[in-house]
C-alpha cells in the first residue's frame, strides 16, 4: 500500500484517500465475505504493482488512444452559450469514446490488469448494459470469455444492448432475483465471484464495491479529469469555474472531478437522478433520500426501507437506477467539496431535446441530468467564467425511452 | 461404514476460550462429549411468522443443539437462492428486527438453545449498532454471524459486541490464510464457522462437498485452537454430516432445511414430516 499511497500523494498533494483500508474518510472499506479477502488482498496487491509500473500505464495509454479514441475532444457550445447569454458552456466528449460512453477507460484497465493477473474469465454486472457493453467489447478485443449479469427487467427495457453483448460474443445471464435490476445483477456477480474466486475477474463497472475497486474504477477514469485540465488551459488559459457530471455509482463524475478535488477556484456539481422526484419513493436521489449503510462491499449512502432493507431506486434512465452510491462521492458529500442536487426524469428529458436541436449532440439520458443543471446554474454565472460538463455518453442507446418519451402516441 | 456422529472424539477448545461466551453455549460443547454438534438455520419468518418458535423448539426435540436465526435481507450476496426466497418470503411477511427479538423472548420461556443470528450488517446498522445488541441481550441472544463484515470491518460492531457480551462468530474459507484463521478463532466466540467450499449457501452433492473438505480441514485444526469448529454451506443429509464434520466439532444445516420445507408445502402434517427430517440428518434412518 506504500508506494499507491506514495504515487497518488504526488498526483494529489493534499488528498489522500482512500486510506492504507480502503477508506474515503468514514466511507469505503471491505465488506464481503471471508472468501473474497483474500482475492481482495491478490487484487490490491496486482494493482498497487501495475499502478507503479511505467508499461501498464503505457500499454493502457496505447489501447486508449488507438481503440477507444482518447483524448476525446472538448467542444465548445456556442449556440447553447447563447441560449443562456451568461458564461460559457463546454462539453468533454466523453460521448466520443469508442461504444458511446466513458465506461470503456474502465474496462480496458482492469481487463489489461485481469490478463496481467492470468485469470482468464471475465464476469460484470450491467443496469442499462453500457458497462456490459464496454466489458463484452474488451473481452472481444482481447480473446477472453465474457459473462455479464444483467437484471431480466433491464434486459427487456434495454434490449440492443443485450444483442449487442450477444454479437460481441458475451453469454448474458438474466437474473430474476430480487427487482430483477442493476442491484441484483450485482449481488449475482459477486455470487458468481464468491464461486469461481480463483480463475475469475470480476470487472466492476463504476466507483462502487469494496476496497481496491473504488480506487481502481477512479484511477481509470482520471483520464478525463487529465485530459479536461490540459484541454481548458489550452482553450481558456485556466481551471473552469464549474464542473458538472451526473452521479449513479459515480464513476464519470469521480473521473472529471479527481483531478480538481485539491482546486478550490474549480466548484464542482453531482447530478444525481431524481426520478419523479426527490421528495417522492419514485427517485435514485441517494444523496437527497438515502443514508449511510452497507451494500455491494462498501459503506456509502443508501436508500433503504425503514427496515434498513434497500429500496427500490427509479429513473427514466437506467443507468441511474441504483440505490448506492460510490463510498469516494458520500466523504466529498460529507466534506462539502463536492455539492450534489437532484434533477428529476421531465428536467433530465427536457435537456435531451434541447441539446439535441442547439448542438447536435443527442446525449444519454444519464448524461442529460448534468446538463439539465445548466438551467439553474447558467443564470447565475458573469459573462467571463465557464461550465465543463461531462458529456458521459451518448443518447442512441435511450432512444426506445426517448421515442416513448416523446412521440408516444404518434406513428 | 459406521454413520454414526459420534465416532470421533474431538478436542475440548471450550475452557481455552478467552472471549466471553454465554454459559447456554458453553453447556452445549461442554456436555457434547465428543458427539457432533448440529446447528440449523432458520430465516425467521419462513415459511410464515408463526411458524418460527415452533420450528426452533422442534428442532431442538429432534437434536438441534445450536439455533442460527436468520433475519432477512433484501440483498443477501453471500446466499443461494434457496436463502434468497425464504429471506424474500420473510421480508414480504413483514418481519421486522423487534419481531426477531420478540421471537427469541417468546423462545426463551421455554427453550435454553443456544440461538445465534446470522445475517448482514446494514439492517444491524440501520437498526443503530448499540441499541441491536443492547435488545439482543435483553431478548438472550447467544452470537451474531455477519457474514458481509470479515474481521478487518468489526470495529464497527466489536465494542458494543463485548459491551452488550454478545461475541461474534466468523467465517474462515478454504482460500484463508493461515494467518486469517488464527485471527478469526482470536476474535471469535461461541465457535468458528468453517465455509467447506468456495461458493455461496446451497445445498451441493457430495462429491463437490468433500473435495475441498479435506484439504482444508487439517489447516483449520491447526489453526483454530480456541474455539469449536462448526463445518456448513452444503450439507444435506446424515451421510454430508457425517462425512463433513469427521474431524470438526459439528456441521451446519440450512438451505437443506429450507428447501425441504418448500417439498413439504401443502402438506397438513409438514412440520411432522420436516421434523423426522431433522431427526434423520443428526440420527440417520
Amino acid at each position: 500500500m506504500d508506494s499507491l499511497l506514495k504515487q497518488h500523494k504526488q498526483d494529489n498533494p493534499g488528498y489522500l484517500f482512500p486510506d492504507g483500508r480502503g477508506y474515503f474518510g468514514r466511507f469505503g472499506g471491505k465488506f464481503v465475505p471471508e472468501i473474497l479477502i483474500p482475492a481482495l488482498e491478490e487484487l490490491e496487491k496486482h494493482y498497487q504493482i501495475a499502478k507503479s509500473d511505467p508499461a501498464f500505464r503505457e500499454e493502457r495509454m496505447k489501447h486508449l488512444r488507438e481503440y477507444v479514441g482518447r483524448p476525446t475532444p472538448m467542444t465548445f457550445n456556442e449556440r447553447m452559450t447563447d441560449f443562456y447569454g451568461t458564461g460559457r458552456i463546454y462539453f468533454k466528449r466523453e460521448d466520443l469514446c469508442h461504444t458511446g460512453a466513458h465506461k470503456i477507460n474502465n474496462t480496458v484497465g482492469q481487463v489489461l490488469l485481469a490478463m496481467r493477473m492470468g485469470k482468464k474469465r471475465i464476469i460484470a454486472e450491467t443496469g442499462a448494459g453500457q458497462h456490459g457493453v464496454a466489458t463484452a467489447t474488451v473481452c472481444a478485443r482481447f480473446g477472453l470469455p465474457c459473462i455479464v449479469y444483467m437484471g431480466a427487467e433491464d434486459m427487456r427495457r434495454q434490449k440492443l444492448n443485450v444483442d449487442r453483448m450477444r454479437l460481441l460474443g458475451a453469454e448474458v445471464r438474466s437474473v430474476e432475483s430480487g427487482s430483477k435490476t442493476l442491484k441484483d445483477a450485482t449481488n449475482e456477480a459477486i455470487r458468481d465471484w464468491v464461486t469461481n474466486v480463483e480463475d475469475t475477474f470480476y470487472i466492476i463497472g463504476s466507483a462502487v464495491g469494496p476496497h481496491p475497486y473504488p480506487l481502481m474504477v477512479r484511477d481509470f477514469h482520471d483520464v478525463i479529469g487529465l485530459e479536461t485540465e490540459s484541454q481548458c488551459h489550452e482553450l481558456e488559459g485556466r481551471n473552469p469555474d464549474y464542473i458538472l457530471a451526473c452521479v449513479g455509482g459515480g464513476s464519470n463524475a469521480i473521473g472529471i472531478f479527481h483531478r480538481f478535488i485539491d482546486k478550490p477556484e474549480v466548484k464542482l456539481i453531482g447530478l444525481e437522478a431524481g426520478g419523479e422526484g426527490a421528495a417522492t419513493q419514485r427517485t435514485a436521489a441517494t444523496f437527497a433520500k438515502g443514508q449511510p449503510g452497507v451494500l455491494h462491499g462498501s459503506l456509502s449512502f443508501l436508500l433503504q426501507t425503514e427496515q434498513g432493507q434497500i429500496a427500490l431506486a427509479h429513473s427514466i434512465s437506467a443507468g441511474l437506477d441504483y440505490p448506492g452510491v460510490g463510498p469516494e462521492h458520500a466523504h466529498l458529500f460529507d466534506t462539502g467539496r463536492v455539492s450534489y442536487h437532484s434533477v428529476d426524469d421531465h428536467e433530465a428529458m427536457k435537456a435531451v431535446k434541447q441539446c439535441s436541436r442547439l448542438e447536435g449532440i443527442i446525449p444519454a439520458i444519464e448524461t442529460a441530468h448534468a446538463i439539465a443543471w445548466l438551467d439553474k446554474l447558467m443564470p447565475q454565472l458573469s459573462k467571463d467564467e465557464f461550465v465543463v460538463v461531462n458529456c458521459s455518453g451518448r443518447g442512441d442507446k435511450d432512444m426506445g425511452t426517448i421515442s416513448e418519451y416523446f412521440y408516444g402516441n404518434e406513428s | 461404514m459406521a454413520m454414526s456422529l459420534d465416532s470421533t472424539p474431538t478436542k475440548t477448545h471450550v475452557l481455552k476460550q478467552t472471549t466471553k461466551i454465554s454459559a447456554r453455549m458453553k453447556q452445549v460443547f461442554e456436555r457434547s462429549a465428543g458427539k457432533k454438534i448440529m446447528n440449523l438455520f432458520i430465516t425467521a419468518g419462513f415459511p410464515a411468522p408463526e411458524d418460527t418458535v415452533d420450528l426452533i423448539l422442534g428442532y431442538e426435540k429432534n437434536g438441534a443443539d445450536i439455533i442460527e436465526l436468520g433475519m432477512p435481507f433484501s440483498d443477501p450476496l453471500a446466499d443461494g437462492p434457496t436463502i434468497q426466497y425464504s429471506s424474500e418470503v420473510a421480508i414480504r411477511a413483514g418481519i421486522t428486527m423487534d419481531h426477531i427479538f420478540d421471537m427469541v423472548i417468546e423462545l426463551r420461556k421455554t427453550s435454553s438453545i443456544p440461538v445465534v443470528l446470522m445475517g448482514y450488517v446494514n439492517p444491524v446498522m440501520h437498526y443503530g449498532i448499540d441499541r441491536f445488541f443492547s435488545r439482543g441481550a435483553e431478548a438472550g441472544i447467544d452470537g451474531l454471524i455477519l457474514p458481509d463484515v470479515p474481521v478487518e470491518e468489526s470495529g464497527l460492531i466489536q465494542e458494543a459486541s463485548e459491551k452488550h457480551g454478545i461475541p461474534l462468530i466468523y467465517l474462515v474459507a478454504p482460500n484463508s490464510s493461515d494467518e486469517r484463521m488464527k485471527l478469526v478463532d482470536e476474535r471469535s466466540g461461541g465457535f468458528v464457522y468453517c465455509v467447506s467450499v468456495t461458493g455461496v449457501t446451497g445445498a451441493r452433492t457430495g462429491d463437490e462437498v468433500d473435495e475441498s473438505v479435506k484439504r482444508f480441514i487439517e489447516r483449520v485444526n491447526k489453526n483454530i485452537t480456541k474455539n469449536p469448529v462448526l463445518i456448513g454451506f452444503g450439507i444435506s443429509s446424515h451421510e454430508d454430516a457425517v462425512r463433513i464434520s469427521e474431524r470438526a466439532d459439528g456441521f451446519v444445516v440450512g438451505s437443506a432445511l429450507i428447501n425441504n420445507i418448500r417439498k413439504l408445502e401443502g402438506h397438513s402434517d409438514w412440520k411432522k414430516q420436516h421434523f423426522q427430517f431433522v431427526k434423520t440428518l443428526k440420527y440417520g434412518n
